[in-house]
């Protein structure tokens, strides 16, 4: 139990398996085809910049709405009892053990043109297509990643402890001051998690887009693309991709730990 | 007031995450490729189990499942002891590195596998299938049992170890004989989380697979893409009620040994 | 005595990551008696009893069984058992299981296990607690269970580290004599670690007071109560006024300007030592009487005996008397000689000397600048040439704690702290050497702290090359 020896199957794994593998990716983007240093892979995966901020931007609408949808449900779960939460997080776990093309397949069904809602809004007499655009690959990315904004939320405000509430009432706290003051807060972690864990899936997915939005690529679709003729531009891009949600990471920490010295 | 607001507000977001897949599972009996309603049928069912390419598949998923579950769970709790055992930098150090299939997006865990494999396989001469992707999934399994082992293993009271040695175990008995028991429920949930993602996983399987080695992920993506295929929707369903039927299974376990742990 | 030690320690060494925590340890357990290893925390009492059982190898030195060396020999070879502080019973066991343990490893036959480890649980009062979940057990029948578990495999040794500490203090005073007659009854050697030191004066056939990785004292409890070794056993064990002194002659000291008879001899003439002096042993007499007199400052009545608080020539002294006298009363302290207990200073050298050269020198700030363990220490007012040797003397009042975290030597351990009636001593050991402190603070022992350095009230003086 004191020996690091039990570590040593493993951290030669993570060499050949994870290191060895993202070096091979980096040195691709920064070589062309005759394996000298080069910097074309870069300028031709420049093409796909309009694609790279068209994802982040659906990332950033998908995380905020998941964030609105999700806060005030994780807070009213998690003033439930014991018994009545864990029964709730597993009613939300459910569907996400659905395989995740089959959830997506399942919004191409309802979203179809004279699928069920065009019906209904047919019948009202509204007119609009409502598969092939941005706003379906949105619905799309919410469906696919709420819990993960539920959960983590969940997580952290069912630690809060209700004393805490009543304790600001009692000094004076109003509702919203309630909320400002003690709830918010304590639920920042929750928030960097979630947003974390819902932004880095939706920035790099792929197949939402190609199911539910038509001709309208994400940045996933085109590693997957462009990697099937050329290892050099989609390694580019993959860097890229990595370098972003990185960054974002490291944001999002420091972030976090700004708020806690607050 | 506010309770019934939250409990409607609950209702429609459990409706969101709900009817899509109840939507799914009715038109697996519909008679007809369309939305329009022709009628019960049971025959979508029959032709998915009719289907060898989907029970081959499923075949193949169930086996890659099961070893990659099963050696990352092996692999990821021995590296957890012994990680723990590292000290200050060097541990972190390990720790970040293990965690950056987690953080990593998928698909450039995928593409990098992929770029891996195809140059081993021209350097010795092998061609990306059944093992690639088993190495592929232990890869990115065992991250989990690592996260999974090693809260347990920092719960765990050290002289229960030194206890079992200073009984007269070795080593290798006071493990099995005391510290396996202590680590046991996170093992499990490790050995579970990486059987569940395992069997779930497409993107990297999809970049790992090669052009013959199908699994059922992999088999939806070929049903659904771009086509409506009421098999698939019969597939749901039948997933649908594996899962509670699993989820009932566990619960009733937990809840049994709850109840006796009050007595 | 020495072919029946069962346990041998031979200039025991042991380091963790650079620190040293056990100083060349020497100590011979005998057969069938009760030994405490007694100090305060991080006194290195609970690496020697792991050292005992194999858990840890010491860098050097030996460890003889029977005499036998088993340093390099595992755990679970030794015949030893060890009682865990917090108990460490297998939670997935139940209390028959976790005690038949260790027979099962021995592979004896299934109605022997039975038969002993029913033997057992009748042995610590858990007659019927077989089928139990350990879980459910209460901190005293934990405790019980460990030590049965231990006592079923019929070790020579049986090793016990804080076994007391979880419970409370009315259970505790009771699983003491349990403990003392258990080890009676079974005839077999105990260990025990413990930091109490009413326990260990309560149990043991021995005693061995440990400080700061050595062994300060080993002896009856008796002997370490009465003849202490030196002002740190004096102090840890029971009360005592510890009082710095200077010793005359043999036979004579001087504390507090006062002359008194004393017993002890073999001294140099006017040694500074450390004069302590039990309050019990303190007899109140009228002030003409004797020779030191005091102001009755505080008064509380302890059951037995009233606990008087003297003060006398500045000096706080502590008094236990059957007889009450008045707040504001001066009163005479008559010691008999043989009371007197005079030892070596801990410290020798009356102030922290540091003879060094002279780093770099600002004569513009008038600074000079040394380099003490590897860091800058600037001394302000003070010009001396770059690569003058020179000596400081710095006296204990020109140390101090920094307040704001930021010393001018971080990370020094605080080895002891004696309040000597006026002020508190402290001795301190940074990287490379000791120092002697004086404060008014009770700082913690065993912790770590910033320390800094008083220059203007230092003694700095040039030293030639041959003067050394």
């Amino acid at each position: 139990m004191k020996s690091k020896r039990p570590a040593v199957p493993y951290i030669g794994w993570m060499l050949i398996f994870t290191i060895v593998p993202l070096i091979m990716v980096v040195y691709y983007a920064f070589t062309d085809s005759k394996g000298h240093f080069s910097l074309e892979p870069f300028e031709n995966a420049s093409v796909y910049s309009e694609v790279f901020l068209y994802s982040l931007l659906i990332a950033l609408i998908s995380t905020f709405i998941c964030l609105v949808l999700a806060y005030p449900l994780a807070f009213s779960i998690s003033r439930c009892s014991d018994r009545a939460q864990s029964m709730i997080i597993m009613f939300l776990m459910v569907p996400m053990w659905m395989n995740f093309l089959l959830r997506i397949y399942a919004w191409v069904l309802i979203l179809q043109n004279y699928g069920p809602l065009d019906m209904i809004l047919n019948w009202f007499g509204i007119d609009v297509t409502l598969i092939g655009n941005s706003g379906a690959v949105v619905v799309g990315m919410v469906y696919e990643f709420l819990p993960f904004m539920i959960l983590p939320l969940h997580t952290v405000m069912s630690k809060i402890d209700s004393s805490l509430i009543e304790a600001a009432q009692d000094l004076g706290c109003s509702g919203f001051h309630v909320f400002r003051k003690v709830i918010f807060p304590l639920s920042v972690p929750g928030i960097i998690s979630g947003v974390t864990m819902v932004f880095v899936p939706t920035a790099s997915t792929f197949l939402v887009a190609q199911y539910l939005g038509g001709t309208q690529f994400m940045i996933g679709d085109v590693i997957e693309r462009v990697f099937q003729s050329d290892h050099h531009t989609g390694s580019a891009i993959a860097v890229v991709l990595m370098v972003v949600i990185l960054g974002f990471l490291v944001f999002m920490n420091r972030f976090g730990d700004k708020e806690a010295v607050n | 007031m506010k309770k019934l607001r939250s409990k409607i507000y609950f209702i429609i977001i459990m409706a969101f995450l709900y009817l899509p897949i109840i939507y799914l599972i009715a038109y697996s009996f519909n008679d007809g490729k369309t939305s329009v309603w022709k009628g019960f049928t049971l025959k979508w069912y029959e032709a998915l189990f009719n289907d060898a390419q989907i029970m081959g598949s499923l075949y193949n998923t169930l086996i890659v499942a099961i070893l990659a579950s099963v050696i990352s769970t092996i692999l990821g709790t021995l590296a957890a002891i012994g990680i723990y055992n590292f000290k200050g930098g060097v541990r972190s150090a390990l720790q970040n590195v293990s965690n950056i299939p987690i953080i990593n997006p998928e698909i450039v865990t995928g593409v990098s596998l992929m770029l891996l494999f195809t140059f081993a396989g021209v350097m010795m001469g092998f061609e990306m299938g059944f093992w690639t992707v088993l190495l592929a999934h232990i890869g990115f399994c065992t991250p989990y049992v690592i996260l999974n082992v090693t809260p347990r293993i920092r719960q765990m009271d050290s002289s229960l170890y030194e206890a079992a040695l200073d009984l007269g175990c070795s080593p290798i008995q006071a493990f099995f004989k005391v510290v396996f028991h202590e680590l046991l429920p996170g093992i499990l949930s490790g050995f579970l989380i990486s059987f569940t993602y395992s069997l779930d996983d497409f993107v990297i399987t999809y970049f790992t697979r090669g052009s013959r080695f199908q699994t059922l992920p992999i088999q939806i993506y070929t049903m659904t893409h771009q086509r409506i295929n009421p098999k698939a929707n019969a597939l749901s369903a039948l997933m649908f009620v594996v899962i509670i039927v699993i989820l009932m299974i566990s619960n009733f376990a937990s809840m049994r040994k709850s109840k006796e742990a009050a007595r | 005595m020495k072919q029946n030690a069962v346990v041998s320690l031979k200039d025991i060494n042991f380091k963790y990551s650079n620190e040293v925590i056990l100083n060349n340890i020497s100590l011979d357990i005998f057969d069938k008696e009760f030994i405490t290893l007694l100090g305060p925390s991080g006194c290195g009492k609970t690496t020697t009893l792991r050292i005992i059982a194999g858990f840890e190898t010491p860098q050097s030195g030996e460890v003889y069984f029977e005499g036998k060396d088993v340093k390099s020999l595992p755990p679970y070879k030794r015949n030893v058992n060890t009682v865990f502080q917090k108990y460490a019973l297998f939670p997935h066991l139940n209390v028959f299981d976790n005690v038949a343990f260790g027979l099962k490893l021995k592979k004896l036959s299934k109605s022997e296990i039975e038969q002993k480890v029913k033997q057992m649980l009748a042995i610590v009062d858990l007659k019927g607690y077989e089928k139990r979940p350990v879980k459910n057990l209460s901190g005293g029948q934990q405790q019980r269970v460990a030590i049965a578990r231990a006592l079923v495999c019929d070790p020579k040794v049986v090793l016990l580290d804080e076994p007391l500490g979880a419970l409370d203090l009315k259970l505790r005073k009771d699983m003491q004599i349990e403990l003392k007659q258990l080890q009676q009854k079974t005839q077999k050697t105990f260990v025990y670690v413990t930091h109490d030191q009413e326990e260990a004066l309560t149990m043991s056939d021995r005693v061995c007071v440990m400080n700061n990785g050595v062994i300060a004292q080993v002896g009856t409890p008796e002997d370490i109560y009465n003849e202490p070794a030196n002002a740190f056993v004096a102090d840890f064990i029971g009360e005592a006024n510890i009082i710095n002194g200077i010793m005359l002659e043999d036979c004579k000291v001087r504390l507090l300007g006062v002359e008194l008879d004393c017993v002890d001899k073999g001294f140099a003439h006017n040694q500074p030592v450390d004069v302590v002096i039990r309050p019990e042993d303190i007899e109140v007499v009228a002030p003409e009487e004797a020779k030191l007199n005091g102001i009755v400052e505080d008064v509380i009545f302890k059951g037995v005996h009233f606990e008087m608080s003297v003060r006398c020539n500045n000096c706080q002294w502590l008094i236990h008397s059957t007889v009450s006298q008045k707040v504001g009363d001066t009163i005479g302290m008559r010691v008999d000689p043989f009371n007197i207990h005079i030892m070596d200073k801990m410290f020798l050298n009356p102030t922290n000397d540091i003879i060094t050269e002279v780093y770099y020198s600002d004569l513009e700030n008038n600074t000079t600048t040394i380099l003490l363990e590897g860091s800058e220490v600037t001394i302000p007012d003070t010009f001396y040439e770059e690569g003058a040797k020179i000596k400081i003397a710095l006296p204990p009042e020109a140390l101090y704690i920094a307040g704001d975290g930021v010393g001018q030597l971080d990370e020094v351990y605080i080895e002891s702290v004696i309040w000597k009636g006026e002020h508190n001593e402290i001795i301190l050991e940074s990287d490379e050497r000791k120092w002697i402190m004086q404060s008014d603070i009770d700082e913690q022992v065993a912790t770590y702290v910033p320390l800094c350095f008083d220059f203007s009230k230092a003694e700095i003086s040039e030293v030639s090359a041959d003067e050394e």
